[in-house]
């Protein structure tokens, strides 16, 4: 079953097409990766995707609902989480404060005015937020600055404050952009393992090759704002049009 | 007919004003992406550079004159100022009466001086500060300079008059049989001021540093990839920008008398020019500036004022809130300029 | 205690002990004695720093914890004051109800002002809030006080006259502003050998409402609520995408601090039965910013800190002249002595305003947490100071 269903969008931007005609269903529980040589449209799709952009036409559904047109923390309560491709994480509070604001924000809705409990005391807040922090591997830094870790633990941050929402659809972009090897290895695990052990669908964007034929089970090619194929990622390997696409250009 | 242009000329001066601070403010935000809340300290320190010149000009010796006698009989002191002994009585009478146009000749450099001191010596070091930031340390720069020039010259406005030829009014719709009588240094500042934005905009419109200084406001980091020292250029606006608003100081002194509190009354009003005319836009804070001037003119006929008193008081504020619910980029704001 | 944790609840009894003891803490000096000057106890000055106090506490929520930097908020604080003297010319003098109103109001009046402003952040924002205040100020002083609408008076400020109707004023109530009976004038004076110090009521009312207002902004800062300001301050974008909407959370705090504002302008009024325009002016804005970043954005006790620091030498400094620095400096050679004077007279007396924003900048410039991360750096600087030397004795010992 289709979680999240693209149907005719197009976008443009003064005199460019960033996007026309794009269909695209992404499947409940796969990691459908979206790939494409520079400028091709893929940024500007996720952004239609999360209520920064509103596409000129098209729909976007996700799970039977229409996103378009809602504010991007509407589409967040409705189960989208989105990691960017740099860290977006609050830097100057610590790790745990980190953590538990996306669980404020699950129990509590997008406002709340909670100004006379303490934080100390929410109890069930302050347990899962240690619990993730714990699966995340970073409960001896719950407290520290997040603004000082690595960039590694700081997407490693990133993820788990999204994972704490119990997201239905979980959206990276570029993950591991301008990550050393060991960090990108790092993340592609976590990814493996947070697509093994838990409900969630996975949408990426990327450009490193190797990240996504470790993680996707289902890939889009996007090509000029359109979409060329969308195919299992051993037939895209072979697939001519894709080359041409990719090849034809970086070469 | 003759009313409403009346009007509008009176809103002309002031246009003026606001239209040459917000220029500058304008120039320091796009290139500097500074937020100068110390701009209009630089207005008021232009127009005691007129005050200083005339002060000094107006320095005198005293001699002994054998042939007047007071009514006591004793020989009457006189004072001749130095430039008369110098000069001789009629130049040096004629230098003193242009003391404030003459102004304009010092302030060039000593504006241009205390524009590139305070971009070198403390605004370069909040470039990577917030916003916030920027805006304190120059609030605090603007209470600091008012001060110290309320030390110097005193809390009461000082007169600074114009010179005997173009003081007085004259009625300027004659030619189009219209009697419309205005001052004549009104009309002067409006000349001078539309003469400093011509020349500006020609400056950055014509020629190669105004071509890269308006790249650089357009997108910084790519004309830094380009190998061109935008830093140095974006001092050097600074320096002019400062410069614009010194001269506007000097030739505004004979319409409002100068005082040390000047400058924070015409920054606010600017600043909100500016956000009218759109953020980052240059042909934006002009015709707000204008714009604004000449909507206060009319909010202070005694028709307005007696429909709702005090309306001249508020109509910018009014102005300004409506077009920023409205227009949240302003006038001609561009997208992408200060959004978040 | 009351819901805080440890270190809160020192803190919050260290700033009740102050408060409550300032008479004494403040006075020092014997009153003969030459020192006499710098004594700050006198009643109206003390409610002077409680009245700043609470005003900056309230401004901090706002700015220290979201980041949004209003240039308005005096704003509030005049409306306040103008709402409390219009219930004393209408009701009676009890403040209370002079108190409650002037906080409903300027909540009223920061909701308006806020919600239109909050549209836009960064300098948008200051500039706008910067616009309203000084609309506030130019209606307050001509615009609303004219013979056919007279709210404010204009430039003679609103104050009670004997016509007004003050409909719940007693026979016997005092004829100035009072809480139950008991005038904010009222006060006693312990001599003790040279000192004198003063117990005034109205400093007490002050200062038992400024412990509340703190309790509640300590509860503030601890609480969920404090913790999306400070996350909307840290990063607006992943508050967005993190299911959150910002606006509502900057707006409550908008008002929270409004009404900050408003209490301290009401409490001035109950202090002083007059509220004038001039309160309402910008540089009156700008004067809460700079004790807020002098005390130490953020933090809790900074705002207090930077309003008492502000007042207190806002107050020993223009009282300095000419003969007093000669009377200093008369152990100095007389040339010597006429040119330090010469030198620090443009800082004294009438100069205050000089220093004040000299020092302002030095602190923007060096020390952006203001006289809190001072201490903190100072405390840090003497504790590695007494490592450095153990280590040094540590390492000298063996070798001996």
């Amino acid at each position: 079953m289709a979680i999240l269903e693209v149907k005719n969008v197009a976008k443009r931007f003064g005199g460019l097409q960033a996007l026309s005609d794009v269909n695209l269903s992404v499947k409940e529980n796969s990691v459908h990766a979206i790939i494409g040589p520079n400028g091709a449209g893929k940024s500007t799709l996720l952004n239609c995707l999360v209520g920064k952009l509103i596409p000129d036409t098209g729909s976007v559904m996700f799970d039977g609902q229409s996103v378009l047109g809602r504010a991007p923390f509407e589409i967040n309560q409705m189960g989208i989480s989105r990691v960017f491709q740099t860290p977006e994480i609050f830097g100057e509070l610590s790790v745990m404060e980190n953590m538990m604001i996306p669980i404020f924000a699950k129990r509590d809705g997008a406002f709340r005015m909670h100004a006379y409990e303490t934080v100390a005391n929410e109890k069930s807040v302050v347990e899962a937020a240690e619990n993730m922090l714990e699966e995340m591997n970073m409960a001896d830094k719950r407290h520290m600055n997040a603004a000082s870790m690595s960039r590694g633990d700081k997407r490693r941050l990133e993820i788990g404050m999204c994972l704490s929402q119990e997201p239905r659809l979980l959206l990276l972009d570029e993950p591991t952009a301008g990550m050393a090897r060991a960090d990108t290895n790092n993340t592609i695990d976590l990814l493996k393992q947070i697509s093994d052990e838990r409900d969630i669908t996975i949408a990426i964007i990327e450009h490193d090759m190797h990240v996504v034929f470790s993680l996707a089970n289902r890939i889009t090619v996007l090509a000029q704002g359109t979409p060329l194929v969308e195919d299992d990622p051993q037939n895209i390997r072979g697939n001519p049009k894709v080359r041409e696409a990719y090849l034809g250009e970086s070469a | 007919m003759d009313s409403i242009l009346l009007q509008i000329l009176n809103g002309l001066d002031k246009g003026s004003a606001y239209a040459l601070i917000a220029l500058g403010l304008t120039l320091i935000f796009g290139t500097l992406g500074v937020v100068n809340f110390a701009h209009g300290a630089l207005f008021m320190i232009g127009a005691f550079c007129a005050v200083s010149l005339q002060r000094l000009l107006n320095l005198s010796f005293e001699t002994i004159d054998e042939t007047q006698k007071d009514f006591l009989g004793n020989p009457l002191k006189v004072k001749t100022p130095y430039v008369e002994a110098w000069f001789g009585p009629d130049v040096g009478a004629w230098i003193i009466d242009w003391a404030v146009p003459l102004a304009l000749l010092i302030a060039i450099p000593i504006m241009l001086a205390v524009g590139y001191i305070m971009e070198r010596g403390l605004i370069k070091h909040f470039y990577k500060r917030p916003h916030a930031d920027q805006i304190l340390v120059t609030f605090g720069l603007a209470i600091v300079l008012q001060e110290i020039v309320k030390y110097f010259f005193g809390a009461n406005p000082i007169q600074t008059p114009p010179p005997d030829a173009l003081n007085g009014v004259a009625n300027i719709g004659a030619a189009l049989g219209m009697d419309i009588v205005y001052p004549v240094w009104r009309i002067v500042y409006f000349c001078f001021a539309t003469l400093i934005i011509g020349g500006i905009f020609a400056f950055l419109q014509f020629t190669t540093f105004g071509m890269v200084v308006r790249a650089g406001m357009a997108d910084r980091e790519t004309v830094g990839l380009l190998g061109i020292n935008i830093d140095r250029r974006f001092t050097i606006m600074f320096g002019i920008a400062a410069a614009v608003a010194g001269l506007a100081g000097v030739m505004y002194g004979p319409i409002n008398p100068p005082n040390y509190h000047m400058g924070m009354d015409f920054l606010v009003l600017s600043f909100v020019v500016v956000v009218v005319g759109g953020m980052g836009s240059l042909p934006g804070a002009v015709l707000a500036g204008f714009l604004l001037g000449i909507l206060e003119s009319f909010a202070s006929t005694t028709w307005a004022t007696t429909t709702i008193p005090g309306i001249n008081q508020i109509i910018i504020y009014l102005v300004a809130i409506i077009v920023l619910l409205t227009r949240p980029r302003g006038l001609m704001g561009r997208k992408g300029v200060m959004e978040d | 205690m009351f819901g805080l944790d440890k270190k809160d609840t020192s803190l919050l009894i260290v700033v009740a002990l102050l408060t409550l003891l300032a008479p004494f803490i403040l006075n020092p000096f014997p009153t003969d004695s030459g020192l006499a000057q710098f004594n700050a106890g006198y009643p109206d000055l003390m409610q002077r720093f409680i009245i700043f106090g609470i005003f900056a506490v309230g401004f901090n929520i706002l700015f220290g914890l979201t980041g949004y930097l209003s240039f308005g908020h005096a704003a509030f604080l005049g409306v306040g004051s103008y709402s409390a003297v219009w219930m004393f010319k209408l009701l009676s003098y009890n403040i209370l109800p002079a108190i409650a109103l002037a906080v409903v109001v300027a909540g009223l009046f920061s909701l308006l002002i806020g919600y239109v402003s909050l549209r836009r952040s960064g300098i948008y924002f200051s500039i706008l809030t910067l616009a309203f205040a000084q609309m506030s100020f130019a209606l307050a002083y001509s615009v609303l006080s004219n013979p056919k609408f007279n709210l404010t008076n204009g430039e003679t400020g609103l104050q009670v006259y004997n016509d007004d109707p003050q409909i719940l004023q007693g026979a016997n109530a005092p004829d100035l502003p009072h809480l139950f009976g008991l005038s904010m004038r009222s006060t006693y004076t312990m001599e003790v050998g040279p000192w004198a110090f003063d117990f005034n009521a109205g400093y007490y009312v002050c200062a038992v409402i400024m412990m509340i207002a703190f309790y509640l902004a300590i509860r503030i800062f601890r609480s969920p609520f404090g913790m999306m300001l400070r996350a909307v301050k840290s990063n607006q974008q992943r508050m967005n995408y993190t299911g959150l909407n910002t606006r509502p959370y900057t707006l409550a705090a908008f008002v929270i601090s409004g009404m900050y504002a408003g209490l301290a302008g009401g409490l001035m009024a109950a202090m002083d039965p007059l509220a004038g325009a001039e309160r309402m002016q910008w540089t009156a804005s700008g004067e809460v910013v700079l004790m807020t970043i002098l005390g130490g954005t953020g933090t809790l006790i900074g705002p207090v800190l930077g309003a008492g620091f502000i007042k207190y030498f806002e107050n020993i400094f223009s009282k300095i002249n000419d003969s007093v620095l000669h009377g200093w400096f008369a152990f100095l050679p007389d040339g010597l002595e006429d040119a330090v004077v010469t030198i620090i007279h443009p800082f004294v007396g009438k100069g205050w305003h000089l220093t004040l924003g000299i020092l302002f900048m030095l602190v923007v410039i060096f020390l952006p947490g203001g006289l809190v991360e001072g201490g903190q750096r100072l405390a840090k600087w003497i504790r590695n100071r007494g490592k450095t030397e153990d280590k040094t004795s540590g390492k000298t010992e063996p070798a001996e």
